[in-house]
C-alpha cells in the first residue's frame, strides 16, 4: 500500500473539462523478484520501481521527471501510457480509471496517448518507408482512406521540418539521419492527433547540434496543439529547456516537484542539490565541485525503511533511517519529501 | 613538453563503395601530464582518432599517411611487434563502452592479474599489491577484486576498466567516452578521479566525447573535429570564450547551460557530409552560415593564429564579427540540399 503521507496532492476530480488530463493518486508498480531461474517469486521479495506517486498533470501542461537510471521514470511513463497497470493506486486520465479500460474504450485511449522513444532506429521498422511507418497508425485506427492518408503522411513529414515532404516518402530509416528520423518519430506519435505525449529520453541518441532542432520542435508542436506532455530525461538541462514543472524521482518516489525554474533554481531536497551540483555545464570557469555525499548504489530491493536516500544523504539525521518523509511545501507550488523541511 | 605529435595524420577507411578519410590531415600535439578533449559528433572521425595511436584500428581501416611521434619514435612506422611493446606499457586505453570490456567469468582480481602478471611479468605477490594499489588509485573498494562484473555497478566497473588500463604505468591514456551512460554523479566523480591522476602520475590523457560539458570542465586544452578534420584547437577557456570556427560557435549555440538564464537553443541545420565524397570546399561549408565564395572551392588549412591557438577557417581573422552574428537564429536556417 502506499506509504503515509504520500499523497499529498489533491486527488483530481473527475470533472473532465477543467479537471486536470492525468492524475497519479499514490501509484505503485512493485515487480515481483525471482531466485534462480524457475523459482517462484519469494512472498515480500520485490524490486520497487514506482513507490507512492502522486501528481496532477493540467491539460497543456509540460511535466519533465528527472533521476537517475532506475529511478523509475520509464516504469512511471509505461504506467501513464497504460502498457502495464499499477500494483496499487491508480492513474485517471481524463477522469477515467486506466485499468478498467479494455475493448473499445482502451483502443480510444491510444488514440488520445502517444509515446515517442529514445531510439527511432529501434523504433520504426527497418523495413518500412516514411510513407508506411507513417500511414501505420491510420491504418490501425482505422482513419482516412488511402488518398486521405498520404495528404495526412505529407502534411505531418512538412510540420516536423522535413522537406520537401515528398522526397521522404520512398526513404527507408537507415538513408536517414538520427535527427530526421527522430523528426519522424516525433510525426509518428502526432498522426493520430492525440492529446498526450509521452516522450522518454527523445534526443539523448541524437548529436548535440541537431538536438536542438528536435526540442525547439516539440516544444513548438506542443505549444501549438495545447499538447499534454511529459518528458523523460536523466539530463536536467534539457527538462529545464521544455518542461514548466519538474519532478525529481528516487528509488521509485517523488523526491521533489514545483515549478522547474523554483526546483532548479532553488532545489530543496538534497538528492536535487546533488544532482545539481553533478550536473555538468559547458563553462571552463566552473572548475568540477566537490562533493561530499556518501559513494552509495542505491537499491529499489529489500524492505526501504525510512527515507530512500537516507544511505547517500549528506544531511541524513535519526528520524530518516525510520520514518518515510512525505511531500511536504517548501515553497509555492514546490514540494519535497525530505524530513529537514517538516511535517509542520 | 610534448609526449604525443600527430602530424599531417591520415587514416582511411575501405568500404564496398569506396575510400573515406576519416582521420584526414590531424595535426595535434598532446603534453605531459594535461588532460586533452577531443571533442566531436558521431561520424566526426575522434574514435578513429584515438584508435589510430595506439593502432588498434579495424581490419578495413589503415593508417594512409602522417606521422604518430611518440616520445621521438613514429609510432605509425613500427613493426606489429615493436609497436605491441607500447601498448598498454606506455599507452593504454580506457574503449568506448569500457565496462563492458571486463570478461563475465572471471572475478576482477584475477583479471587484474592476467594484465599484471601475463603482460607485466610481475609474480602473484607483486600483482597483488599492484591490484590494490590500482583500487585506491581509481577509488574502487579494494573488496570488489573478489567480485565479479555482473555484481558491480556501472560506475564500480568503469573504475576497474581505468584502473586496467593504469595496470602497467602508461604515460598516455586514451579515454573513449569514459562517463557516458553513467548517472551524473558517478559521472562527475570519475572525470574528478581522471583529472587527479593526471596531475598525481604526470599523465597525459586523450578524452574522446561528444559532450563540450565534459570538456568544459575537465580538459585543459581541446581539439574540436568536424568530419575528420581539426577545426580548432587551443586552451579550453579561450576555444570556449573566443572559438574561431563556425562549427565551434554553433555547437554552443546548440548547448543549454544550467548556469545561465533560459536561451533559444539554436541547432545547426543539415548533416554531417559523407565521407566517401567530401565537398571539394571546407566540409561545414554547407551547413556554414558564414560560408563565402572560397569555402566552397578551397578547404582551409590548420592554421596557428596565435600560439597555441589553432583554426582551419578561412574567415578565422574575422571570428570576433562573426561571433556577435552567430548569436542571431536567423544566421543558421541555412537552406540544406
Amino acid at each position: 500500500m502506499a506509504r503515509p503521507g504520500s499523497v499529498t496532492q489533491a486527488p483530481a476530480e473527475a470533472s473532465v473539462a477543467n479537471g486536470p488530463l492525468v492524475a497519479a493518486e499514490a501509484v505503485q508498480k512493485y515487480f515481483p523478484l525471482r531466485r534462480g531461474l524457475f523459482a517462484r517469486a519469494a512472498p515480500g521479495e520485490y524490486l520497487r520501481g514506482v513507490d507512492g506517486v502522486s501528481f496532477a498533470l493540467p491539460r497543456g501542461s509540460s511535466l519533465g521527471i528527472a533521476g537517475e537510471s532506475g529511478c523509475g521514470k520509464t516504469t512511471l511513463a509505461r504506467l501513464l501510457l497504460r502498457l502495464i497497470t499499477p500494483t496499487a493506486g491508480r492513474i485517471l486520465f481524463d477522469g477515467v480509471d486506466l485499468s478498467a479500460l479494455d475493448g473499445p474504450a482502451l483502443l480510444a485511449f491510444r488514440r488520445r496517448a502517444q509515446l515517442m522513444v529514445q531510439n527511432p532506429y529501434e523504433a520504426i521498422n527497418p523495413r518500412f518507408t516514411m510513407e508506411q511507418a507513417l500511414a501505420e497508425p491510420l491504418v490501425i485506427h482505422g482513419i482516412g482512406t488511402r488518398e486521405d492518408r498520404l495528404d495526412r503522411v505529407i502534411a505531418a513529414l512538412a510540420q516536423v521540418n522535413l522537406r520537401p515532404a515528398d522526397a521522404f516518402l520512398d526513404k527507408y530509416p537507415h538513408q536517414l539521419s538520427g535527427g530526421q528520423l527522430q523528426r519522424v518519430g516525433l510525426a509518428r506519435a502526432l498522426m493520430v492527433d492525440p492529446i498526450f505525449l509521452v516522450a522518454d529520453e527523445p534526443v539523448s541518441m541524437l548529436d548535440v547540434s541537431v538536438r536542438a532542432g528536435v526540442l525547439n520542435l516539440m516544444k513548438a508542436i506542443a505549444r501549438a496543439r495545447h499538447l499534454t506532455t511529459v518528458y523523460i530525461s536523466h539530463d536536467l538541462s534539457l527538462v529545464r529547456y521544455v518542461c514548466e514543472t519538474t519532478m525529481i524521482m528516487y528509488l521509485g518516489t517523488v523526491a521533489e516537484i514545483g515549478p522547474t525554474d523554483a526546483v532548479l533554481a532553488s532545489p530543496k531536497h538534497p538528492y536535487t542539490q546533488l544532482l545539481l551540483a553533478a550536473a555538468p555545464v559547458p563553462d571552463p570557469g566552473r572548475p568540477l565541485p566537490e562533493i561530499t555525499a556518501p559513494e552509495q548504489v542505491p537499491t529499489p530491493i529489500g524492505p526501504g525503511i525510512g527515507c530512500p536516500f537516507q544511505d547517500r544523504c549528506p544531511q541524513v539525521m535519526p528520524v530518516c533511517r525510520t520514518v518515510p518523509p512525505p511531500l511536504v511545501v517548501v515553497g509555492p507550488k514546490q514540494q519535497a519529501a525530505c524530513h529537514l523541511y517538516g511535517p509542520h | 613538453m610534448a609526449i604525443l605529435a600527430l602530424e599531417d595524420l591520415r587514416v582511411e577507411y575501405r568500404t564496398a563503395r569506396g575510400t573515406s578519410a576519416a582521420v584526414d590531415g590531424v595535426t595535434l600535439e598532446v603534453r605531459e601530464g594535461e588532460v586533452l578533449g577531443l571533442v566531436g559528433e558521431s561520424g566526426c572521425g575522434k574514435t578513429t582518432l584515438g584508435r589510430a595511436i595506439i593502432r588498434v584500428l579495424p581490419r578495413n581501416a589503415r593508417i594512409a599517411g602522417g606521422r604518430i611521434v611518440f616520445d621521438g619514435v613514429d609510432l605509425a612506422a613500427l613493426p606489429e611487434a615493436e609497436m605491441n611493446r607500447y601498448r598498454w606499457r606506455s599507452i593504454a586505453m580506457v574503449p568506448q563502452a569500457a565496462m563492458d570490456s571486463l570478461d563475465p567469468v572471471y572475478r576482477l582480481g584475477d583479471q587484474f592479474n592476467e594484465v599484471l602478471m601475463v603482460t607485466g611479468a610481475l609474480s602473484r605477490t607483486d600483482a597483488r599489491r599492484r591490484s590494490l594499489d590500482l583500487c585506491d588509485l581509481v577509488g574502487l573498494d579494494r573488496r570488489r577484486l573478489g567480485s565479479y562484473p555482473h555484481e558491480l555497478s556501472g560506475g564500480m566497473k568503469q573504475r576497474a576498466a581505468i584502473a586496467l588500463a593504469l595496470a602497467l604505468r602508461p604515460r598516455l591514456l586514451l579515454a573513449d567516452e569514459p562517463v557516458t551512460a553513467l548517472d551524473v554523479v558517478v559521472q562527475h566523480r570519475i572525470l574528478k578521479r581522471l583529472r587527479a591522476l593526471a596531475a598525481e602520475l604526470s599523465l597525459s590523457v586523450i578524452l574522446v566525447t561528444h559532450d563540450i560539458s565534459v570538456v568544459a570542465q575537465t580538459c585543459d586544452r581541446m581539439a574540436v573535429m568536424y568530419a575528420g578534420k581539426i577545426a580548432e584547437a587551443g586552451p579550453t577557456p579561450d576555444v570556449f570564450a573566443r572559438p574561431r570556427h563556425p562549427y565551434t560557435m554553433g555547437l554552443e549555440n546548440s548547448f543549454p547551460n544550467l548556469l545561465r538564464p533560459q536561451e533559444t537553443l539554436i541547432p545547426i541545420e543539415g548533416v554531417p557530409p559523407d565521407l566517401l565524397h567530401p565537398p571539394p570546399g571546407c566540409r561545414f561549408a554547407p551547413r556554414c552560415p558564414f560560408a563565402i565564395d572560397r569555402c566552397l572551392g578551397e578547404s582551409p588549412a590548420l592554421r596557428e593564429l596565435e600560439p597555441g591557438r589553432w583554426a582551419a577557417c578561412h574567415r578565422a581573422e574575422e571570428a570576433g564579427a562573426l561571433r556577435i552574428q552567430s548569436q542571431e537564429a536567423e544566421r543558421w536556417r541555412v537552406p540544406v540540399p
